[in-house]
């Protein structure tokens, strides 16, 4: 998986608002995952522990808030809850199911000191 | 930006030669540890802010509450996945958190216990966003040029080295065309290429599983493609991390082969969400294997119902004309995009020249 690369994103995107804001320190990083972006959360915790080590972000708390899968149904033309991607419509059983939300990767808040 | 699974940063070489990317990562690393060992105040304006609201300690660190100076209470649970803002305060500002402390009156960027003061950041962007504005500067240099660019995707072993260079001995006399090959190790694929004779350039990604928009700018910068032509990107064998990164191409084109399982569009199914075009390989192996290619198309489509699909085998010759068809046809859109751009900007022009002498009498 490219957690790994997504982690070192990560790190960047703080190391830019370090510069831009000028903090010192990254207590916890709050993320927003999308169920269907392909992304585990604990690879990226662990991958993301490994980039961090004896940078500003050491020790640095993930909290990853995930994001629920949703489509719109192009049978029943409504927005449905989406599990994963080839999914069929929970509510008429149909495909095919546009995913309109859930597939976000965002750093949204840092917590810094 | 690196580009590893497995971890090894600026490993990545274009035509043998490490990317720039490396000195990159170290000056970044370098000014992380400057900012690493925490000295004095965190600065004067977030010392007013503390003195502005008024905190309290709740429940053995795991969460506090506090109230902002215009009398909404706060709360915010820490560590756990929720992150509450019932009273549907934003968050478009900063501001301070005193971590567990009864009356907030420390001197600027500490509490009293000597604990440094934490706030909060907005950040709002995509992890993905510096590729991503990697990918919006090749995707324009495409645009100006009038360049079709496509980034070839599959498993290893699906034949797209092959396809690839059965494509350009059918079509090399009618456009130009050039290659980028993304492996891992070698230069093997890049070779092949070039024994065509087309220009090719081989980026090996070293621990990397996937090319990125920043490999791709520098391949580019050394291969110099010229205008109208067709741009092919061999990506990394591996049906998942291309899919993620954006390399600015105009489509995504997934090759599966027939002698993998018809149902690999519902195990991967983000690549062929990502995808324009899916090429089934190899079908003139379809007597010896147990490959329902209608099955295939079905699951494709569930996964993305706008998918194109062309059957093809690059060892019979069978289905690559509508191949080259689908090739041609995306490069004459893509000039014809560019000579409208030329155009209007050519009006614009003469609009301007045009009310340069009325401009010169005022």
């Amino acid at each position: 998986m490219h957690e790994m690369s997504l982690a070192v994103g990560i790190l960047q995107i703080v190391e830019e608002a370090a510069r831009a804001q000028r903090f010192q320190c990254v207590r916890s990083i709050v993320l927003e995952i999308g169920e269907l972006s392909a992304v585990e959360p604990e690879a990226m915790r662990f991958c993301f522990d490994a980039v961090s080590r004896g940078t500003l972000a050491d020790g640095a708390e993930l909290d990853v808030i995930t994001v629920a899968g949703q489509g719109l149904c192009f049978n029943c033309n409504k927005t449905v809850p989406l599990a994963a991607l080839y999914d069929p419509c929970p509510a008429c059983g149909g495909h095919p199911v546009q995913p309109t939300g859930g597939t976000e990767m965002r750093v949204k808040e840092l917590e810094v000191e | 930006m690196c580009t590893t699974c497995g971890c090894g940063a600026g490993e990545a070489r274009v035509a043998g030669k490490a990317l720039s990317e490396k000195e990159e990562t170290q000056e970044t690393r370098a000014e992380g540890t400057v900012h690493a060992p925490p000295e004095g105040p965190a600065g004067g304006g977030a010392g007013v802010a503390a003195a502005a609201m008024s905190y309290s300690a709740v429940g053995g660190g795991t969460g506090h509450s506090h109230q902002h100076a215009g009398g909404k209470p706060h709360r915010h649970a820490h560590h756990t996945a929720v992150h509450e803002h019932p009273h549907g305060h934003d968050h478009d500002h900063e501001h301070d958190h005193l971590a567990a402390f009864a009356d907030g009156q420390g001197p600027a960027g500490t509490d009293v216990s000597g604990r440094r003061e934490s706030r909060m950041v907005q950040i709002e962007r995509d992890i993905l966003a510096k590729n991503d504005s990697y990918a919006a500067e090749n995707r324009h240099r495409f645009d100006e040029q009038g360049i079709f660019a496509l980034n070839l995707v599959s498993s290893p072993g699906s034949g797209k080295t092959t396809l690839l260079c059965r494509t350009i001995e059918m079509l090399k006399a009618r456009v130009p065309i050039a290659v980028v090959e993304g492996d891992q190790q070698t230069s093997r694929d890049a070779e092949r290429i070039r024994a065509t004779g087309v220009p090719a350039i081989q980026i090996n990604t070293g621990k990397g599983c996937h090319l990125d928009a920043h490999m791709l700018g520098h391949a580019l910068h050394q291969l110099s493609p010229v205008d109208d032509s067709l741009l092919m990107i061999e990506n990394v064998g591996n049906l998942v991390c291309p899919a993620a990164f954006d390399l600015g191409e105009a489509h995504k084109v997934v090759i599966l082969s027939v002698t993998e399982g018809e149902d690999k569009p519902l195990k991967y199914p983000n690549m062929f969400h990502a995808a324009s075009l899916m090429l089934v390989n190899k079908i003139d192996l379809l007597p010896y294997v147990s490959f329902d290619g209608d099955l295939a198309i079905s699951y494709a489509r569930q996964v993305n119902p706008a998918l194109q699909v062309i059957q093809v085998s690059a060892t019979t010759g069978e289905g690559l004309a509508e191949w080259l068809a689908w090739l041609m046809a995306g490069c004459a859109a893509r000039q014809e995009k560019k000579q409208a751009t030329m155009a209007s900007l050519r009006r614009r022009i003469a609009e301007l020249e045009a009310m340069l002498p009325a401009a010169a009498r005022g």
